[in-house]
C-alpha cells in the first residue's frame, strides 16, 4: 500500500527491503532497540529481554503456523527440549556457544524425527496430536532425570562470553544485548527464507498442497523441513528462556505454554514475522499492565482482588475480538493505521474489506 | 472382586468422559470444528448445578435445579453460536479452534472469579450410599451415571433417527450446501447442536460433581481427556465416541494400579496420539476410504 | 519417438471402473486434445498423468521416462506441466509471486543456502525473475503482475495459471479445460495463446475440453472418450463425424 514506485532492476524485488527509507525504518528500531537499556533502566531492560525470548519462540511457531499452515499445539515441548539439552550441557561443563548451538540441533533433529509420522495428519488432527505430545513431553521431563532433574529441574549457570559473566539479574543489560543479538540473527535469517524458493515452497504447501505437488514441491519434504527449522528455532528460545526464568522444571513447559504460543502469534498475526513481536509484546505487557491498572485504582481506594487467571481471561477476549473484527491480528490493525495516514484523507472504510473465503476442499474432481 | 469393583467405578467414569465426548462429535459433525471449551461448559453446568441445589446455597429440589442448570447452559451454548461463532463461519477450521480455546480461558476465569477454587461436590439424594449386589457393594452413584447415560444415549439416538429436526440436523451435517437448499435453515440447526451440546455438558457436568469434586480448573484436563475419547473413537461417529469414552475410563483406573504413576497418568494421550497415527478415523469407525 | 506414450492404463475407485483401457500417443509439436461427456474420465485421465491418481493397470512412459515410477512432485522437472480444471492458484499472493513459486521445479540452491541468502542464491533468484518476465511477456500479463489473484477476473486467472506452468519450462503441456467459464472473446484468445505456443515455444500440448470450436481450431489430433472407454481417434473433422461418438454424445436419441 505504499505510494507508486518504478521497479528497475531485479534486485528491487529481491532485496530485504523495498527501499532506502524502508531499510532506514528498520535501522531507526535496530537503534531504539539498541538504546533502549539507557531509555528503560534494568527493570524494563529485563522486561523487554523477555519480550525477545518469547518473540524468539513465538518466530519458531509462526514459521509453521503462520507460513506453513501447520497447527501446533505441542511447541513448549520443544521449548522444553531446547531448554533442558542446554542447560544440561552447560551443567556438565559445555560452554555456552556449544551448548546452544546443540540445543537448536537436538530440538531441529527432534522436530524432523516427529514430523514424519505427525505430519500426515491435517488440521484438526494434527494440533491434537501435538496437544499430546506436548503433554507426553511434560512427563517426559520428570521421567527423564538424569537430564532434566526431574521433579527439581535444572539451575542455569551464569554464561562467560567474551571474558564476561553473563546474568539475567547480575547483569541484565549484557544478558539483553545476547538476546537481542540473537534474536536479530534469527529475523534475518527468517526473512531470507521468505525471500528464497524454500520460503515460496512454504506458502505453497499452505495455500495449496494440491497445486504445491504439481509444481514441483516434495510437500513431504517441505513440512518437515518447516517442522524441524520451527522446532529448532523455538528449542534456541527455550535455552534462552531457561537463562531468563533461571532455573526451568516441568511446569516450565506446561501445555498451557503451547496455547499460550499459538495464541501469541495469532494475536500477532499469522503468516508476518511482525506478527511474532506484535504478540510477544502482549504477552509480556499485558500482566504488566493489568498489575499496574490494579495498584493505580487502590490508590484511587477501588480495592481490586487478585484474581487469578485475570491475565489469560484478557488475552483470550482479546483474541476473541481480533478473530471476530480482524482475523489478520495485530499486524492487521497496524496496516490499517499506517494506510490511513498514507492515504489520509482519502481513506474509504472498505479499502481492507475480507474477501469472503469459503472452506477450500483438498479434493480433486 | 476388587477387580470388578474397579471395572465399575471405571465404567462411570467412563461413561462421563463419553458425555463429553458426545458433545466433542456432535459439535464436529455440525461446524466441521473442535469445541475446545466442551470441558469449561461442563464445569459451567457443574458450579450451576451445585449454586443451584446445595442447602448452603439456593437449596432447590435437586431435579428442578438439575433442570434449570441444564436449560441455561443449552440456551447460553445456542447463544454463543448465534451471537459468536456463527460470524466466522467459513473461515479457516484455525479460527474456531482458538476461538473456542479462547472462551474456555474466559469461562474458566468467571467460574473461578464466582465461585473460587476450591473443589466442592454436589449434593445429591443418593450420596454415600451404596448398592449391595452379590457381595459387591457398588456406590450408587455409579450405578445412576451409568443408567442417565444409557438413557441419554437413547433419547439421542432416537431423536437423530426419529425426529424432522434430527433428521435435518444430520442432512446439515453430511453436506450444508445441500442441506441449505433443501430448504433447512442451516444456521439455525447449527446453533440447535450447540444447545444440544451444552445440556450434555451439563448433566456430565452434574454427574462429574455428583461422583467427585469440580474446580474451575478442571475442565482443561479433563476436556482434552475426554477429546482424546472422542479421537479414539473417531471424531465423526457418536457411537465411537462413547466406546472411546469408556475405554479411557476404564483403562484409567487399571493403569494407575499396574503402570508407574507418570505412565499411568499420560496413558490416554499416548493412546490418542498412537491411534491417531495408525488409524486416524478412529478405532470404532467403520473405515471408508475417503475419495480423492 | 513420442512425447508421451500412455498405454491401456485402467483406474477403479471402489470397484467402479472409471478409466479403462485407453490408450494414445502424443507426438512432440502437436496439439492432441481428448473430449467426452461428462464423467467420461478426461480428467480422471489427467490425474493419471501427473500421478495425483495411481493407476490399477497399464504404463505411463514420458519421454523415456516411466512416469509410474514417479513421484507426483517429480514429473514436472522431467517437463511436463499441468493446469487445472478449476483452477488452483494461490488467491492471496500476487501475479508475479506465482509464477516464481512455478519455478519451484527448477530451483538450484538447497535450503540452508536460502538461509543464508548466499550469492549464489541472488544469482538464481535473477534467473527465476527474467524467465518469468518473459512470460509475462509472453502471455501479456504485464498489467497485472503486482496484483492479487483474488481481484483478477477468471478469464485473467485461466492466463495465469498457463502462466505459472510455463515458467517451468515444460515440454508437454496438459491443460485441462481452458476454455471452460469464459467469454466467447476470451475463448478466442485462448485459442490464439495455444497456437502461440505451439509455434513459438515449440510445446506439445494435451488438453481436455468441451468447446468443439476451439477444439476443432487448435487439435492436430483427437481422442473421443465415453465411460471411460475409446471411442474413436482422429482428426477434428472425423471425430464430429463419427457415428459412435455421435451416438454417446446425444445418448442414444437416435434409437428407438
Amino acid at each position: 500500500m505504499s505510494k507508486p514506485r518504478f521497479k528497475t532492476r531485479y534486485d528491487d524485488d529481491i532485496n530485504r527491503f523495498e527501499s532506502g527509507g524502508h531499510r532506514l525504518q528498520y535501522l531507526l528500531l535496530l537503534g531504539l532497540a539498541l538504546a533502549a537499556p539507557w531509555l528503560l533502566g534494568s527493570y524494563y531492560t529485563g522486561e523487554l529481554s523477555s519480550v525477545l525470548v518469547w518473540s524468539m519462540a513465538g518466530m519458531g511457531v509462526m514459521l509453521l503456523v503462520g507460513h506453513t499452515g501447520q497447527v501446533s499445539l505441542g511447541h513448549a515441548a520443544f521449548m522444553a527440549i531446547g531448554a533442558f539439552t542446554h542447560l544440561a550441557l552447560m551443567l556438565r561443563g559445555w560452554h555456552f556457544v556449544p551448548a546452544l548451538m546443540t540445543a537448536t540441533l537436538v530440538s531441529g533433529i527432534s522436530g524432523a524425527l516427529l514430523a514424519r509420522p505427525i505430519l500426515r495428519l491435517s488440521g484438526i488432527y494434527l494440533a491434537i496430536a501435538t496437544l499430546a505430545l506436548g503433554i507426553l513431553v511434560e512427563d517426559l521431563a520428570i521421567v527423564a532425570e538424569p537430564v532434566t532433574g526431574g521433579v527439581r529441574g535444572l539451575i542455569a549457570p551464569p554464561i562467560e562470553l567474551f571474558g564476561l559473566t553473563i546474568d539475567r539479574h547480575g547483569t541484565p543489560i549484557a544478558f539483553y544485548y545476547l538476546c537481542l543479538s540473537l534474536v536479530v540473527l534469527v529475523t534475518l535469517a527468517y526473512s531470507n527464507l521468505l525471500r528464497s524458493p524454500t520460503g515460496r515452497s512454504f506458502l505453497a504447501v499452505r495455500d495449496s498442497e494440491i497445486s504445491a505437488r504439481a509444481l514441483g514441491v516434495n510437500v513431504t519434504r517441505t513440512k518437515t523441513l518447516a517442522f524441524a527449522l520451527s522446532c529448532a528455532i523455538t528449542g534456541l528460545a527455550g535455552a534462552l528462556y531457561g537463562h531468563l526464568v533461571q532455573a526451568v522444571n516441568f511446569e516450565s513447559f506446561l501445555v498451557i505454554i503451547s496455547i499460550a504460543l499459538l495464541l501469541q502469534v495469532i494475536v500477532g498475526g499469522l503468516g508476518s514475522i511482525h506478527g511474532a513481536f506484535f504478540g510477544a509484546v502482549v504477552i509480556v505487557v499485558l500482566p504488566q499492565g493489568i498489575a499496574i491498572a490494579r495498584d493505580l485504582l487502590s490508590d484511587v481506594g477501588i480495592r481490586v482482588a487478585a484474581f487469578p487467571g485475570l491475565d489469560m481471561a484478557v488475552f483470550a477476549l482479546i483474541i476473541i475480538v481480533l478473530m471476530v473484527l480482524e482475523p489478520r491480528g495485530l499486524y492487521g490493525v497496524w496496516l490499517r493505521v499506517r494506510t490511513w495516514f498514507e492515504l489520509f484523507p482519502l481513506y474509504r472504510k472498505g479499502l481492507f474489506r475480507r474477501a469472503r473465503s469459503y472452506l477450500k476442499t483438498e479434493r480433486l474432481k | 472382586m476388587d477387580t470388578l469393583q474397579l471395572l465399575i467405578s471405571g465404567i462411570a467414569n467412563g461413561c462421563i468422559y463419553g458425555l463429553i465426548a458426545l458433545g466433542f462429535v456432535l459439535i464436529y459433525k455440525a461446524s466441521e470444528s473442535v469445541n475446545f471449551a466442551q470441558g469449561d461448559m461442563m464445569i459451567l453446568g457443574a458450579f450451576l448445578a451445585i449454586a443451584l441445589i446445595n442447602t448452603n446455597q439456593a437449596d432447590l429440589p435437586f431435579l428442578l435445579g438439575l433442570a434449570i442448570a441444564g436449560l441455561s447452559l443449552g440456551l447460553f451454548a445456542y447463544l454463543l453460536d448465534a451471537l459468536l461463532l456463527r460470524r466466522v463461519f467459513g473461515q479457516p477450521q484455525l479460527t474456531m479452534v482458538v476461538l473456542t480455546i479462547a472462551l474456555g480461558f474466559v469461562l474458566r476465569f468467571i467460574i473461578g472469579a464466582i465461585w473460587g477454587h476450591d473443589p466442592v461436590s454436589l449434593e445429591t439424594p443418593v450420596a454415600g450410599q451404596r448398592l449391595d449386589i452379590g457381595g459387591l457393594a457398588i456406590p450408587v452413584i455409579d450405578a445412576v451415571i451409568i443408567a442417565t447415560t444409557v438413557v441419554l444415549v437413547a433419547l439421542l439416538w432416537l431423536f437423530f433417527a426419529r425426529t424432522r429436526l434430527g433428521l435435518a440436523m444430520q442432512a446439515s451435517s453430511q453436506n450444508q450446501m445441500a442441506a441449505y437448499y433443501m430448504g433447512i435453515p442451516v444456521k439455525r440447526v447449527v446453533s440447535l447442536v450447540w444447545a444440544m451440546s451444552g445440556v450434555v455438558a451439563a448433566i456430565a457436568g452434574v454427574l462429574f460433581a455428583a461422583k467427585g469434586a469440580v474446580e474451575p480448573s478442571a475442565g482443561l484436563v479433563f476436556g482434552i481427556k475426554a477429546f482424546a475419547a472422542a479421537v479414539i473413537g473417531g471424531l465423526g461417529s457418536l457411537p465411537g465416541a462413547l466406546a472411546g469414552g469408556l475405554l479411557i475410563g476404564i483403562m484409567e483406573p487399571f493403569a494407575a494400579r499396574h503402570l508407574p504413576s507418570h505412565v499411568a497418568q499420560v496413558s490416554p494421550y499416548a493412546l490418542m496420539l498412537l491411534v491417531l497415527i495408525l488409524r486416524p478415523s478412529g478405532l470404532f469407525a467403520q473405515v471408508r476410504q475417503k475419495k480423492v | 519417438m513420442s512425447l508421451l506414450d500412455v498405454n491401456s492404463v485402467s483406474l477403479s475407485f471402489g470397484g467402479i471402473k472409471a478409466i479403462d483401457g485407453v490408450s494414445f500417443r502424443v507426438e512432440p509439436g502437436e496439439v492432441f486434445t481428448i473430449v467426452g461427456p461428462n464423467g467420461a474420465g478426461k480428467s480422471s485421465l489427467f490425474n493419471l498423468i501427473s500421478r495425483f491418481y495411481p493407476p490399477a493397470s497399464g504404463s505411463i512412459v514420458f519421454d523415456g521416462h516411466d512416469l509410474l515410477a514417479c513421484q507426483p512432485h517429480e514429473v514436472v522437472g522431467l517437463g511436463l506441466a499441468r493446469t487445472f480444471q478449476n483452477i488452483e492458484l494461490f488467491d492471496h499472493a500476487t501475479v508475479l509471486d506465482n509464477l516464481l513459486i512455478g519455478r519451484h521445479s527448477q530451483r538450484q540452491t538447497r535450503w540452508f543456502e536460502d538461509l543464508l541468502f548466499l550469492p549464489k542464491v541472488r544469482r538464481e533468484e535473477r534467473a527465476h525473475r527474467r524467465q518469468v518476465e518473459e512470460i509475462i511477456d509472453f502471455l501479456d500479463l504485464a498489467a497485472y503482475r503486482d496484483r492479487m489473484i483474488l481481484g483478477l477476473p477468471y478469464g485473467v486467472r485461466k492466463v495465469v495459471e498457463i502462466a505459472q506452468a510455463l515458467v517451468a519450462r515444460p515440454r508437454l503441456l496438459l491443460l485441462d479445460e481452458p476454455a471452460a467459464g469464459l467469454s466467447v472473446e476470451e475463448t478466442e484468445n485462448m485459442a490464439w495463446w495455444i497456437e502461440d505456443m505451439q509455434k513459438d515455444l515449440g510445446l506439445t500440448i494435451v488438453m481436455v475440453e468441451h468447446d468443439m470450436g476451439l477444439v476443432s481450431q487448435v487439435s492436430n489430433r483427437v481422442l473421443a472418450i465415453a465411460e471411460g472407454r475409446p471411442l474413436a481417434e482422429g482428426t477434428p473433422a472425423e471425430i464430429q463425424a463419427h457415428p459412435e461418438v455421435i451416438r454417446a454424445w446425444l445418448g442414444g436419441a437416435d434409437e428407438p
